[in-house]
């Protein structure tokens, strides 16, 4: 960007145009959710009106924008809102990335070492890792095939719900339980692959919508199998066979421990980190297989994909039935983590959460899903205190990411093969999907 | 040359859009191991005609026999748009270029070869334990893309991404994708639309070498009439969906309803004509 071209210096008039014209938008937006109050003492409602408080936002909405022109227009640069990086920091940020993620996971490991005494810390963590893996599950949808789904939070349904039914009404381990819970879901991932195969785009993302609906009202309404709103409880996970109990055949007795009701949390914990880490270890290898480059190739160009012999539908359903079987597991494991699952843990906002992780660490990305799981549930867990305000800094949070980052946290694309060096594909070039 | 087997046989090939019949009663042959041009004005149905062989399109009338060498046949109008490529081996290029643009070059071609790589990777489940035979299969296809990169001079760019290359290159690089695949018909779908002089003449050597030392055939559409002038062994000429000429250049080239199709006719002319039929 050249500078000398741009109009430099302070702009006062066109400042305070643009400033007005915001406050004049403001005044429409907050006029009747600030300007009035509804009370109901006694009697009918009544409004109050609040003009002091209206002209404050405005005057700070009319002040804010007065000086972010200003500052533009000093800077020369209307357009990029972004800090921009001198080119000598680049390599040494690059190197600082290599190591972000090996020490996320050094991080990981030592978690429930470091904070054995802090129970909220470590279900916190659990927590978090839960999305890492529903992050990565999806990413393989969303992120390599370009398949946007909306209703994936209906896989992690199937998981919890097949593990707690088939615990129920067979008296199944979780062992066995979780990978029947992976086939499970990946059946009714191909199941509804087949009706959207011809979607693209919004089609698709509505139909999937519809499908995580259906979902979680079936297992609202067949009171008779499921539960219904009542929920079902799923077993708690034993220590292979050893349950974590304080009786004599305990796993604290068996290996000599004093009883701790944390040992279960610890495990829970390892496990789910071995959960997440192995669908990050199945999505690094298949994006090397045939199988995976189809699925970039596909979000990149469909009819080309044709035109070169691959079969769209097949490569379509396996990306949904992989996605979906590591979203069941992930459902397994939380069923047996809480213990009891009703139809309300599974609401679209949960599918929501799930794609806004996948988006915002940048599509395809694994580190950047990863980080991105942290700071939106781990972030989320830090204003709780605000609870009113939450979801106000999570928009807020999710704008600003949006404006300096469009395309994510990590928005290149590390190439699957390499002849002579590996350069990453920067993200104008690559292709967000359309289905 | 005359002797030489047809590989492809299309008869009586109509396409019908609602009341447009894009393509009408068309019938020709191409032969194995010749370039086969298919040319006309702009609206002529060539395209149409690309589809059809392709299976991105069925034809509402007609049958297309495409022969192998081992004589196995097959009836393209009834195989999938992908089936024609992985069973009948007809690979095709785009005139508006379709790469992989978020790919390397050698991304592309890799992906080119997912048939033979997706059957050595035991569909996925050998190849995620990382069994040696899908490590061998994935070498040869790096070999076998590296061949072809070298071929039409894209090594050098052998790990940029598709979209950062110049125009002419992207041509290339879509011409080798589609030999990747290991094609005994090539169809090539406006190859020198865009391309200058120079490149052009290139692409004229690349597609000789194609034909003569790989002795596969190609079917091309081209506007370019230098460049099918010069390497094509067989003109089919279409205009309005109808073949009007068909034979070799030299007589396509003073054949007067080609000349009328691309050049239109004297005012004089059609004076004449009008005047014959009395208007």
């Amino acid at each position: 960007m050249e500078a000398a071209d741009r109009v430099t210096g302070l702009d006062l008039v066109g400042a305070l145009k643009s400033a007005a014209l915001a406050a004049a938008i403001a005044v429409g937006l907050f006029g009747f959710v600030i300007g009035f109050r509804t009370e109901q003492i006694a009697g009918p409602l009544s409004l109050t009106p609040r003009p002091v408080l209206l002209a404050l936002v405005v005057a700070v909405v009319f002040a804010g924008r007065f000086l972010m022109v200003l500052l533009w227009t000093a800077r020369g640069d209307v357009l990029s809102l972004a800090p921009r990086l001198p080119d000598s920091v680049k390599p040494a940020l690059a190197r600082i990335g290599e190591w972000v993620a090996p020490a996320l996971l050094a991080f990981a490991l030592a978690t429930p070492i470091i904070f054995y005494d802090n129970r909220y810390l470590l279900d916190l963590g659990i927590m978090v890792l839960t999305y890492v893996m529903l992050g990565w599950g999806l990413n393989i949808v969303v992120g390599l095939a370009g398949l946007l789904d909306l209703g994936y939070v209906a896989f992690y349904a199937v998981g919890a719900y097949s593990y707690a039914l088939l615990a129920q009404y067979f008296g199944w381990s979780f062992w066995i339980c979780l990978p029947l819970a992976g086939i499970l879901a990946a059946f009714w991932g191909i199941l509804l692959g087949f009706p959207v195969l011809r979607l693209r785009g919004d089609y698709l993302a509505i139909v999937t919508l519809a499908f995580g609906e259906m979902i979680r009202i079936v297992l609202t309404n067949w009171q008779s199998f499921t539960g219904g709103p009542n929920g079902v409880s799923a077993p708690r996970p034993s220590f292979f066979g050893i349950p974590f109990s304080a009786g004599d055949d305990g796993f604290a007795a068996t290996f000599g421990l004093e009883f701790s009701a944390t040992h279960r949390v610890v495990f829970l914990f390892y496990l789910i980190l071995a959960l997440a880490l192995v669908t990050n270890w199945a999505t690094i290898r298949l994006r090397r297989l045939p199988v995976g480059r189809a699925w970039e190739a596909m979000r990149e160009d469909e009819i080309a994909c044709r035109s070169l012999g691959i079969n769209t539908t097949n490569t379509k359903l396996t990306a949904f039935a992989i996605g979906a079987m590591f979203g069941g597991v992930a459902g397994a494991f939380f069923a047996t983590r809480q213990g009891f699952i009703s139809p309300e843990s599974f609401v679209f906002m949960e599918s929501a959460m799930i794609l806004a992780i996948v988006v915002l660490g940048g599509m395809g990305s694994q580190i950047g899903v990863a980080v991105a799981a942290l700071v939106m549930i781990g972030g989320f867990e830090l204003f709780r205190e605000f609870a009113q305000f939450r979801m106000l800094i999570f928009g807020a949070a999710m704008v600003a990411i949006m404006v300096w980052r469009p395309r994510g946290l990590v928005a290149t694309r590390e190439p699957s093969i390499f002849l002579k060096e590996r350069k990453t594909v920067s993200a104008e070039m690559v292709a967000e999907g359309r289905g | 040359m005359n002797a030489a087997p047809t590989i492809l046989e299309v008869e009586h090939l109509t396409m019908r859009f609602g009341g447009l019949i894009a393509i009408d009663d068309l019938s020709f042959a191409a032969r194995r191991g010749d370039i086969t041009a298919l040319i006309g004005p702009n609206g002529a149905g060539k395209t149409t005609v690309f589809n059809c062989i392709t299976g991105f399109y069925k034809p509402t009338v007609g049958m297309m026999r495409l022969t192998h060498d081992d004589g196995a046949t097959f009836l393209l109008e009834r195989l999938l748009d992908f089936r024609v490529a992985q069973r009948a081996r007809v690979a095709r290029t785009f005139q508006n270029i379709r790469l992989f643009a978020g790919m390397t070059v050698l991304e592309n071609l890799m992906v080119a070869q997912h048939n033979p790589l997706m059957a050595a990777s035991g569909y996925s489940i050998a190849g995620l334990f990382g069994l040696a035979t899908y490590a061998r299969a994935e070498r040869a296809a790096v070999e076998r893309a590296r061949y072809w990169m070298d071929q039409t001079g894209l090594t050098p760019r052998a790990d940029d991404p598709a979209g950062s290359l110049p125009y002419g290159e992207q041509r290339r690089l879509e011409i080798a994708r589609a030999l990747c695949t290991g094609p005994v018909l090539l169809c090539l779908d406006e190859p020198a639309a865009g391309l200058n002089p120079r490149e052009s003449a290139e692409l004229n050597a690349l597609l000789r070498s194609i034909r003569d030392q790989h002795a596969m055939s190609i079917l091309l559409i081209e506007h370019d009439m230098s460049v099918v002038m010069e390497i094509s062994d067989h003109v089919v000429v279409l205009d309005y969906g109808i073949k009007i000429a068909d034979g070799p250049p030299d007589a396509i080239r003073n054949d007067q309803k080609v000349i009328a199709a691309y050049l239109g006719v004297a005012d004089e002319e059609v004076a004449q004509v009008a005047a014959e039929v009395g208007i």
